[in-house]
């Protein structure tokens, strides 16, 4: 699963506020670095935007999981596929 | 804007699904068909009135239902018509192409009738009266300039002399080589319904798809649909309930393999073609619960969703049902399937678009359709959503699908969701429910009549 991808994702577990799905905390199986603040001005910064397409799209998360800020329930991400099915009884 | 003529020679296949797809492709380069265009949509000769040459090969990098494009310099009902419209094609049009310096060779391309070599050389003789200077050059020659002719379409009645005869310099050929090189038989990783290579195009060119475009598809399958997107240039994702065809495993749809291999899945067949890059995520999900977050918003959304025929319509259910296993994984299978019906699926699918697709985005999709029942008004409709087009492709006598084609017009409003319901023009069609039943319907007849008839 890339950045990207998770960051246009949200939590559909019923009940939760509104907004209360976002952002899905990552979980990997190992710790890994997360990237700064934006820059001010990032726009014409070739540098760090280099940076933010490596993490957005070259960065995958392979086994781990997505976590939901408001309920705590976990989708786990394996061999880079989020499996985003709810159970019969959380349905 | 000074328009240009030029003309289009068209394949002969999927003849509705044509003119959406140069309609859609001028307009990506802001382009339309001017309103005097003599089109007879079954014919394979369309002239064109366009701005420049640039759009015309913009057009031709993208169309498969085109083969070539040419610069129209004449064209009439009978040789003499031709000759005359030439002659009055202005001379310093002309000029340029037909230098002392340049070479140059004439085609002839008839079609629905084959003429002897002898025919064609007298034909192309016959142009003598243009000012060409160049060389001839039959290997390479700079300029290609091209005769056609039109004897008609019925096989059965060819007339001695053509009915329409056109004179053009050749532009650009079509894409109509992707249908060879992304067919699904050299694909590494098919299911059972995946889509031909030529009408994925077709659809991607519906959609308007552009580079760096973002595409989904949620119900993506084997990623068929995804790979023409990619081509393009555009970014793809896609998601589907089942759990083995999104991990590529389980059974095959091959016919002399049993399993699947280890190169079997979305992103392998995007690295088949070099797309890799192209590739954002594929995930497992039930498209009845949307899991992106709200502002989200796709430039296209492209998808043939399950009829129910060869694979079934499946979503998470909510009342205890029968669990549904899957074969080899430990994971995906805690859902419950519980039937979604087709009504449903078409009424999530434009609710879907009109929430996540950007303003003039596009959302085109395969509706099954039992044709006996079929009028224009079944097609779904939604209040944010404008029908563009709806071409049809046979299945069977009595069952066809149709391509929908609809384009984001207005903003999405929460309190929009569910009061539209209430407007008579957007009550779902409930008979989509039964399409499974009418198509095994035709099916169970044709052979209790076949029994019936061997029994005689």
């Amino acid at each position: 699963m890339k950045l990207l991808t998770h960051n246009l994702l949200s939590s559909h577990v019923p009940g939760l506020r509104p907004g209360g799905g976002f952002p899905l905390k990552i979980e990997l199986g190992h710790p890994s670095e997360l990237p700064p603040e934006p820059l001010p001005d990032y726009e014409a910064n070739e540098e760090f935007l280099r940076r933010l397409h490596h993490v957005l799209l070259e960065v995958e998360v392979l086994e781990g999981s997505l976590q939901c800020p408001d309920s705590g329930r976990r989708f786990p991400i394996s061999r880079g596929v989020p499996n985003m099915l709810l159970t019969e009884e959380e349905a | 804007m000074a328009l240009r003529r030029y003309l289009l020679l068209l394949a002969q296949e999927h003849l509705e699904f044509r003119l959406p797809e140069i309609t859609s492709l001028l307009s990506l380069y802001g382009g339309q068909f001017s309103s005097e265009q003599e089109i007879r949509v079954n014919s394979p000769f369309w002239i064109l009135s366009i701005p420049s040459e640039e759009m015309a090969r913009g057009l031709m990098k993208r169309t498969v239902c085109a083969k070539s494009i040419f610069e129209l310099w004449g064209h009439g009902r009978s040789a003499g018509e031709l000759y005359e419209s030439l002659k009055n094609y202005p001379a310093d049009k002309m000029l340029p192409y037909l230098q002392s310096d340049s070479t140059y060779k004439i085609h002839i391309h008839t079609f629905n009738k084959t003429l002897t070599q002898a025919q064609k050389i007298k034909k192309i003789d016959a142009l003598e009266f243009l000012p060409f200077k160049g060389k001839v050059n039959l290997k390479t020659p700079e300029h290609i300039f091209w005769i056609l002719e039109d004897y008609g379409m019925n096989p059965n009645d060819v007339p001695e002399e053509p009915i329409h005869l056109y004179f053009g310099r050749w532009i650009a050929d079509g894409q109509r080589e992707l249908i060879e090189s992304y067919s699904v038989k050299k694909r590494h990783f098919i299911g059972n319904t995946s889509m031909d290579a030529c009408l994925s195009f077709i659809m991607a060119n519906h959609a308007r798809v552009k580079p760096n475009d973002i595409v989904y598809d949620p119900f993506v399958g084997t990623g068929g649909l995804l790979i023409s997107s990619a081509h393009f240039g555009a970014y793809v994702c896609g998601t589907d309930i089942d759990y083995n065809t999104i991990h590529g495993l389980g059974k095959a749809s091959r016919k002399n393999q049993k399993w699947r291999g280890p190169d079997e899945n979305i992103r392998a067949n995007l690295r088949q073609y070099g797309l890799e890059k192209y590739y954002l995520d594929a995930l497992v999900a039930d498209f009845s619960r949307p899991i992106w977050r709200k502002g989200m918003l796709f430039d296209a959304i492209i998808t043939d969703p399950p009829y129910g025929i060869r694979e079934a319509p499946r979503r998470m259910g909510s009342q205890k049902e029968t669990v549904k296993s899957a074969e080899k994984s430990t994971e995906s299978h805690f859902f419950v399937s519980s039937s979604y019906h087709l009504s449903d699926i078409f009424f999530d699918l434009l609710k879907f678009g009109a929430e996540y697709l950007v303003m003039g985005g596009r959302l085109v999709y395969w509706l099954p359709i039992y044709r006996p029942e079929y009028t224009e008004e079944i097609i779904p409709r939604h209040p944010c959503l404008k029908l563009i087009s709806n071409c049809e492709q046979m299945l069977s006598s009595h069952t066809s699908r149709r391509l929908i084609t609809m384009e984001k017009v207005k903003e999405f409003k929460d309190q929009d969701e569910n009061s539209y319901l209430l407007d008579g023009q957007y009550l779902p069609y409930r008979g989509h429910n039964s399409f499974r039943e009418k198509y095994f319907s035709g099916v169970t007849k044709r052979i209790a009549k076949e029994e019936k008839d061997n029994q005689k």
